[in-house]
């Protein structure tokens, strides 16, 4: 309603996707647990407030944004700090990236990702020719901000984000400079980064190990319960399950409502199910016909990004569009990916799709961005 | 910059697309190998929530059913055998924990519902989506509460097997496996072990075996019917054939001895035979010379045309059945010339020669059926829910492994053992039985395993039995295993 009288130009396909997205999820999560689907209701009504703030707030011209985006690299950073904070911050699974505020949960590296988008879309608009010279100078900033990210990341251990933070920053870069050289650097470097950081972090090494070899043969220590284990019951036991989850969906599924989450002795069979691993609730109750039309539906919406991206005129929209849209699809491969095995996994959300406030209200702001963006274009070549 | 933006939206869409393919591949390829896999807790309750297809006997005794449980929300079953210690050698098992033997193996799909018949798939997956229950097939048996549990009676704990077939269809009417064991034992605490302590008379016996598929004995004188119709097939000897019997047969220039008198005083002799009375009273030396003559590997060339070498076709799991013949090492021995056999003692069914009870019964069947071989089998019928037939089986013959007219002469031999031979005076004159006495050696002195194989009645055959008891102390296959036929085949033509 708000988008029809504030961005009345802007893609029309847009927001009912992101509205079908969430519809899905949100049937899942209710029928996982309802309580939890009440919450996530409430998070849903709050994401719409801010996404229809932020279409009242910038509708006129949200390029006004770029001369902020200092603050929004800072506010990137600060957001990331926050649970590292004492009082509020809380370690869930070996990650401390969550804050709490009485008895809601706040994710605020969700947010972080947006603030970081704005910024590096502002950031390397004024600077492209400069950092496509290559001057060492006009590289300071921008590595300041991109390493304290990932230093940040990695102190609190998620590992998600830092992939995802990686690999917006690096499409966002290549589509500034068009220097596939600078991507290629950033990949080895990212690589090198990673090699060595399995040694120094058995958190890292654990993921990795749990990727190429989930099922181990013989027993090794286990550090859950101080036993020897098989690794299929221990460190990768959340991704076996997940995997025989998919397995037990098959290509028809077994319908909503249906699937098996509940082993025989009354406990969850895989933990952070309407999280994290959503998708794999998904798709064993509606099976590979209805995931493979999930992510189908993803992919209209990448492409409807990336098309607001391509009809943008200047160089801030562009990186903007661009970069929600990259950051969007990057963070869908990035967990499901992670539970088809194609990469380690990594806990981060399903966008729109995942229980969780943070992730929700990110994601209704992604899609304020874009309808921005596209408004704008569509005016202007109207007006043309 | 549309160019590097076109660059990345390709790749974002590269991304996704790998997504669909490995999904794709969680999902078709790798479904079995998931489901399959030790720690699958999802496909564990899956297993549990399945109401399994009951299993009926013949007469709709209910053999096989499920007991309801409902807890934490979701509905699971457990397997109940109401027959008990019927027959759970052939029903095998389906545990809490996933594991089937028997023919809650080999008809799982059936049982659970997930056999692939096109128009049943669909109507499954109508009821799955429609948040039923999945409920698997009923499967109806050949078997006979009735002869199985007077089988069992007869046999009595000691070690052994019955078999009994239909011989015009190869219905397996009876299958009988001793010592057993209550199937209820394998789903309760300390039921396994509690399996384990039976051992049978014969002290190392395991119930969880099937005898009359996976039990080896030595045939002893059953055998003889192999050997007689390799004799009388072939065209060398014909039942009239003469033989002298000194009381043993000289082979390797020993003496082969005739089995000992009744009154202990040495072996018989019978001077001069004919073949058909050689088999009437069993005399070794007469086979040991039809063995010599017609050489080891032709026996043996029979004993495959009546099925040994290759497992019984049946509808339990092949690992749980084995085949006949000779053995070495326990391995299954193929000579390859007739020097590595000693022909003598394997035409009386000893020299390493080891036979099921099924086996056997088979042989007593392709001679009730006039040289043709019927299939045997346990499953007559099965059941969707809804009452529709998924299958029924059709009796089939195997072949032909006889000329009609050699497996007429046997019939005729095998009268003359019921009539006047080994078994003489153990059946009724009203009740027209051809069989075969077999007491064999298995070098623990007077100890034997005792044999019968047998077809009523004579002239019109309906049924065919094969029994076996293990280690009895001075049982001769007449006065241990001839008994227990005949009161089955009392039973089974109502006399």
């Amino acid at each position: 309603m708000v988008a029809r009288f504030t961005v009345p130009l802007a893609d029309p396909y847009m927001l009912p996707m992101a509205a079908l997205l969430t519809a899905i999820g949100l049937t899942e999560i209710y029928r996982l647990g309802q309580n939890d689907a009440f919450r996530q209701g409430i998070w849903i009504v709050i994401g719409v407030a801010a996404f229809s703030a932020t279409l009242l707030w910038l509708h006129k011209d949200f390029r006004a944004l770029e001369r902020y985006k200092y603050v929004f690299g800072v506010t990137a950073i600060a957001l990331l700090f926050l649970p590292a904070l004492p009082v509020i911050g809380e370690t869930i699974n070996g990650s401390r990236l969550w804050i709490h505020f009485g008895s809601l949960q706040f994710q605020p590296g969700e947010l972080g990702k947006i603030a970081l988008i704005v910024f590096l879309a502002a950031y390397l608009r004024e600077k492209r020719e400069l950092l496509a010279q290559g001057r060492l100078k006009d590289w300071g900033p921008l590595l300041v901000i991109w390493g304290g990210a990932m230093l940040v990341l990695f102190a609190t251990n998620d590992l998600g984000s830092a992939l995802l933070y990686y690999g917006i920053f690096l499409a966002m870069l290549y589509i500034a400079t068009a220097r596939i050289s600078f991507v290629a650097a950033a990949l080895g470097l990212f690589l090198v980064g990673a090699y060595a950081l399995s040694y120094l972090t058995p958190h890292v090494q654990e993921r990795v190990q749990n990727w190429l070899t989930p099922w181990s043969q013989h027993k090794i220590y286990c550090p859950l319960s101080g036993h020897m284990a098989l690794r299929q019951d221990c460190q990768s036991y959340q991704l076996v399950q997940s995997l025989y989850s998919l397995g037990h969906g098959g290509f028809g599924g077994t319908g909503l409502g249906h699937g098996i989450f509940t082993s025989t002795g009354g406990g969850q069979v895989i933990p952070d199910l309407n999280t994290d691993f959503i998708y794999s609730a998904l798709a064993q109750e509606l099976g590979l016909v209805g995931v493979a039309a999930l992510l189908l539906l993803y992919m209209a919406f990448v492409l409807r990004g990336f098309r607001i991206a391509l009809a943008a005129s200047d160089g801030f929209s562009k990186l903007l569009a661009a970069g929600l849209s990259f950051g969007f699809a990057f963070q869908t491969f990035v967990i499901v990916g992670g539970i088809t095995r194609v990469i380690p996994l990594t806990g981060i959300t399903l966008p729109f799709v995942s229980y969780g406030g943070s992730s929700i209200v990110a994601n209704f702001l992604l899609v304020a961005g874009l309808l921005l963006v596209s408004h704008r274009a569509n005016r202007q070549e109207a007006g043309a | 910059m549309n160019k590097q933006i076109t660059h990345v939206s390709v790749a974002a869409l590269i991304l996704l697309a790998v997504l669909i393919v490995s999904t794709t591949y969680w999902q078709t390829w790798a479904v079995g190998d998931l489901a399959d896999r030790q720690n699958n807790a999802i496909q564990l309750v899956a297993r549990l929530t399945v109401n399994r297809g009951k299993i009926l006997a013949a007469d709709g005794t209910v053999l096989a059913a499920n007991r309801r449980h409902r807890k934490h929300g979701i509905t699971t079953f457990t397997r109940i055998y109401p027959g008990g210690d019927l027959a759970p050698q052939v029903l095998g098992y389906s545990t809490a924990a996933g594991t089937t033997t028997g023919l809650e193996s080999s008809l799982d799909d059936y049982l659970t519902g997930a056999n692939t018949n096109l128009s049943n798939t669909f109507k499954e997956e109508l009821n799955r989506l429609g948040g039923q229950t999945v409920k698997g097939d009923n499967v109806i048996l050949t078997l006979r509460p009735a002869i199985q549990r007077a089988a069992l009676n007869d046999l009595a704990g000691r070690c052994g097997a019955v078999v009994v077939l239909d011989t015009k269809t190869g219905a397996v009417v009876a299958m009988a496996s001793s010592p057993t064991y209550n199937a209820n034992l394998i789903n309760q605490p300390g039921g396994w072990a509690k399996i384990g302590r039976i051992k049978g008379t014969c002290g190392d016996a395991s119930a969880l075996v099937n005898n009359a598929t996976a039990g080896l004995y030595p045939p002893g004188s059953t055998f003889k019917m192999v050997t007689a119709a390799a004799a009388l097939d072939s065209g060398a000897f014909t039942p009239s054939s003469q033989f002298n019997d000194p009381g043993y047969c000289i082979e390797y220039g020993r003496h082969v001895s005739n089995a000992g008198n009744p009154d202990q005083s040495g072996p018989e002799a019978f001077g001069t035979v004919s073949l058909a009375q050689g088999f009437e009273h069993s005399i070794n030396s007469v086979f040991c010379n039809v063995g010599k003559q017609i050489g080891g590997l032709k026996i043996l060339d029979y004993a495959k045309r009546f099925g040994f070498y290759s497992l019984p076709p049946l509808d339990t799991p092949p690992n749980q059945s084995l085949a006949s013949g000779l053995y070495k090492n326990g391995k299954l021995w193929k000579p390859t010339s007739d020097s590595q056999i000693d022909p003598g003692r394997l035409a009386f069914g000893q020299f390493n020669m080891l036979a099921t009870p099924l086996q056997m019964a088979l042989v007593g069947a392709t001679i009730a059926d006039k040289g043709l071989q019927p299939k045997p089998y346990l499953v007559q019928k099965i059941v969707a829910p809804d009452g529709s037939t998924v299958s029924s089986t059709t009796p089939q013959m195997l072949g032909r492994v006889l000329k009609p007219q050699t497996a007429a002469d046997l019939n005729q031999m095998m009268q003359l053992v019921v009539q006047g031979g080994t078994a003489a005076g153990i059946f009724p004159p009203s009740l027209k039985v051809a069989g075969k006495t077999g007491t064999a050696e298995i070098g623990l002195g007077l100890v034997y395993d005792a044999w019968f194989v047998c077809f009523a009645p004579a002239d019109n055959p309906r049924y065919v039995v094969a029994v076996v008891v293990e280690k009895q102390p001075n049982g001769f296959g007449a006065s241990v295993a001839a008994p227990i036929a005949k009161d089955l085949l009392e039973k089974l033509l109502h006399r």
